[in-house]
């Protein structure tokens, strides 16, 4: 457990490529439906958590 | 020695007796019989017999016997330590861990128990001693003291070892979980932010929320324990089951703070979706040792409080 890092945006799935930028992985989609699923397979893969920023982004996050 | 043989063996089962009760209290904390059972019998047995010898090694004028108690007391700490390592290991693996408040909580009361298990040993050895020996008298009625004195000890031990449980400390009650946007919330304590649309209508279908109310400010600082918050989801997952897997921490069962009142809100999704019954696994959660604070004792505290 100690050795995991925790708290950290593994990535970022969004509709609008305006709203994010940086050095994440970040994944676009074309809209609401393949966001869902992105997100969600993401989610599995990396055992993280989608938040929901609410300007159309999703940031995964492993807590 | 020969004379006090009946007293010893009487301190070494009455104490190992009161260990063996203490362990059926035990299993829903640490549910790891037989072995478990095995173990701490034997410590248990250990105890109770060093607490025996004491006083006749004492009258034999056999000083160095005492010093082996407290050599017994070292070795009882290491009891806590081993208690402490194995949670710890074990606590990585489980899907909604105990914290390690709890588990420390729990070493305490291993380490605890054996000290239980010499002091009713040493009072039924002791109690027995002082009417054959002091009294003179004969038959039986050493053993009854004995027994009594071990039984007497016993029951003070008990109650004075009986720590709190969160139903006595504060009110709980059904809350209503339910969406602010993105937010899920138990009336009006925000929980976590969960983005994913299925996992929001799986807490909306499927959710039982709880809202935990101190009754003082005591109570309240205990809540804002983090430890202790763990203690209450994981005894509720444990209790109810838990409708997650290891790859969806989305629904990981949560208790957060209104930091305005100091009431906590908990949100589970549980196998059983009962709600009678999981209140009962919540009031039924012991107030953590180390999670005690006590404000309404310093002048302070009392000042401040209203």
């Amino acid at each position: 457990m100690a050795t995991e890092m925790s708290d950290i945006i593994i990535a970022v799935v969004t509709m609008d490529r305006e709203a994010v930028g940086g050095d994440v992985p970040i994944f676009y989609a074309r809209n609401e439906e393949e966001r869902e699923r992105i997100a969600t397979t993401l989610c599995r893969i990396t055992k993280g958590m989608a938040h929901d920023l609410e300007n159309g982004a999703y940031v995964i996050v492993r807590h | 020695m020969g004379s006090y043989a009946w007293m010893i063996a009487l301190g070494c089962i009455l104490g190992t007796l009161a260990r063996f009760i203490f362990l059926n209290i035990d299993y829903r904390q640490y549910p790891s019989y037989p072995q478990g059972y095995m173990i701490h019998m034997t410590l248990g047995f250990i105890a109770a017999g060093l607490g025996a010898v004491a006083i006749p090694a004492l009258l034999q004028k056999e000083f160095a016997a005492i010093t082996f108690l407290a050599l017994a007391a070292q070795q009882f700490r290491e009891v806590r330590n081993m208690e402490r390592q194995t949670l710890e290991k074990l606590d990585e693996m489980e899907i909604v861990p105990r914290g390690s408040t709890y588990i420390e909580g729990i070493a305490k009361v291993f380490e605890a128990r054996n000290y239980l298990a010499m002091l009713v040993a040493l009072s039924a050895t002791g109690g027995a001693l002082l009417l054959s020996r002091l009294f003179c008298f004969g038959g039986f009625l050493p053993a009854l003291g004995g027994l009594l004195c071990g039984l007497l000890i016993f029951g003070l031990i008990k109650g004075a070892m009986r720590g709190e449980n969160i139903g006595k400390v504060a009110e709980v009650r059904q809350g209503k979980v339910h969406f602010q946007g993105p937010l899920l919330m138990v009336e009006d304590i925000a929980i976590m932010n969960v983005g994913l649309k299925a996992a929001r209508e799986r807490y909306e279908k499927e959710a039982l929320g709880v809202i935990i109310e101190p009754k003082n400010d005591n109570a309240r600082e205990y809540l804002t324990n983090l430890g202790q918050r763990q203690a209450l989801v994981h005894d509720v997952a444990v209790q109810l089951g838990v409708r997650k897997e290891v790859d969806e921490p989305e629904f990981t069962p949560l208790a957060r703070r209104d930091t305005k009142t100091g009431r906590v809100g908990l949100v589970v999704i549980p196998i059983e979706p009962d709600i009678e019954p999981l209140l009962r696994a919540v009031r039924n959660v012991p107030v953590l040792e180390g999670a005690k604070r006590k404000p309404l004792d310093s002048p302070a505290g009392r000042a401040a409080a209203d």
